[in-house]
């Protein structure tokens, strides 16, 4: 049987690891290579890298991360940050990259994701969405959720899946910060239209929402999270030992 | 040596990475003189399988291939790589493969609806009780879960399944025929466990 995955995300500016971490036994604790082992050792599925850097510059440093990270740990690295162009795509693919999301790329160039999907294959695309109820309806939000792009999250999801996006992340910037849980109603509409892996994303505080994400939405697959994995509140060994005696089936 | 087949299929970042983790040579390379002086020989691949097929006949390495696995020196195919070895697939379409295992590729059959169609994610891997568990998997235990990506899978291929996961059906994992092996999954992506099986298929040859 699949398992569901669990995915620690590290936002990484200028080749550092953004948020600290208090990992006993960790060098150093910002690096991001260092980080990406360290999970990798302790049960993580996946890693999303996240890049905040606005200079090129920075964006050198994180692609040295990248290639460094994907040369010493071997589960599937996705990145995301600065992915406008088939050529950003191209960029992180030969430095190991093996998915990419695209997130505000997209939205200022929708055909990014079908272009994308043709070159790389669908399996290569993942669309990363934030969204935000606005009276009542779901909003896409850009410019990590800074931005209303008053677009309608699940036609905005609907036309992303039929350009070729092989999976979505569904950041909630409702839930996102307020360690309550995942956004359920949310996640639950936007399993009624996909059919391609649904990641989880913005909410998580504590081992229980995991379970409760997963129990009550058999459409997620992976539930991603940063904060409560960096700063150790949840390891990831013992959320899936938990998740895995709920008889929700994990990679132990 | 291991001769990783270079057709401009794929990214190879990954699997050349891995090679030098364990610590076992590996070149990349589209030249047949390079690569007939490995000991080994891989064929990668990810995408659709008709342009697979076509770049590596256009690259003339299939008859390369064809004559690396009877000269006996171990192959190993991954993903699509894998099911190039296979007879035919019906891949949007009918096309011949390399047939060097029996067996043909179809799309996972999803009749209920009720299954996210590429397979992404890990799976655990069943050994078939009525055979010896192959040399790949020496070090692999029974459940244990590697990473898959993949939308059509292997069947007809009873005698040379070496591995199966389960997918609402039980799907090839793996296969094996003497010196030919291939795996639906993707090792370099399977952490600790992948790691292990393209160790083992080092210590062949």
């Amino acid at each position: 049987m699949i398992t569901k995955r669990i995915i620690p995300c590290l936002d990484v500016r200028d080749g550092r690891v953004v948020k600290g971490t208090n990992f006993l036994g960790l060098r150093d604790v910002s690096s991001p290579v260092d980080l990406a082992r360290y999970y990798s050792e302790n049960g993580a599925d996946e890693l999303v890298f996240y890049d905040i850097t606005a200079s090129s510059d920075g964006r050198k440093l994180f692609t040295d991360i990248l290639v460094e990270t994907a040369s010493t740990v071997f589960i599937p690295l996705t990145v995301g940050g600065g992915i406008n162009t088939l050529a950003d795509f191209d960029r992180v693919l030969k430095c190991g990259a093996d998915k990419v999301s695209v997130n505000s790329g997209a939205i200022r160039n929708p055909s990014l994701i079908g272009e994308a999907a043709k070159r790389y294959g669908s399996q290569c695309v993942v669309l990363s969405v934030d969204i935000k109820r606005v009276d009542g309806t779901f909003h896409v939000f850009a410019k990590g959720g800074r931005e209303d792009t008053g677009k309608d999250a699940l036609e905005w999801i609907r036309f992303g899946l039929a350009e070729g996006a092989g999976e979505l992340v569904i950041n909630s910037i409702d839930t996102d910060g307020v360690k309550g849980g995942f956004d359920l109603p949310m996640l639950r509409a936007v399993c009624e239209i996909a059919d391609v892996p649904v990641i989880a994303s913005g909410g998580a505080g504590c081992a229980e929402d995991f379970v409760k994400l997963f129990q009550s939405i058999p459409g997620v697959d992976a539930g991603l999270a940063a904060s409560i994995f960096h700063f150790g509140e949840v390891r990831i060994e013992d959320l899936k030992k938990l998740l895995a005696s709920h008889n929700i089936p994990m990679r132990i | 040596m291991t001769g990783i087949i270079d057709y401009g299929v794929g990214n190879l970042f990954s699997l050349c990475s891995s090679f030098a983790f364990i610590g076992e040579r590996a070149i990349v390379s589209g030249d047949r003189d390079e690569l007939s002086a490995c000991e080994r020989i891989l064929l990668p691949g990810v995408g659709a399988f008709a342009d697979a097929a076509d770049k590596l006949r256009e690259s003339g390495l299939d008859a390369f291939v064809l004559e690396a696995a009877s000269s006996g020196k171990p192959l190993l195919g991954i993903c699509l790589g894998m099911q190039l070895l296979f007879e035919r697939s019906y891949e949007f379409g009918d096309y011949a493969g390399l047939g060097l295992l029996k067996g043909k590729i179809v799309p996972i059959p999803d009749q209920n609806h009720t299954l996210k169609i590429p397979q992404i994610g890990w799976n655990a891997l069943h050994f078939p009780q009525d055979k010896p568990k192959g040399p790949l998997f020496r070090d692999v235990h029974e459940g244990d879960c590697v990473y898959f990506v993949h939308s059509f899978y292997a069947t007809d291929c009873a005698d040379s399944v070496s591995a199966t996961t389960e997918y609402g059906i039980e799907l090839t994992a793996a296969a094996e025929s003497g010196n030919v092996f291939g795996t639906q999954f993707h090792p370099e992506k399977s952490g600790t466990v992948g790691l292990k099986i393209l160790r083992s298929f080092c210590a062949l040859g």
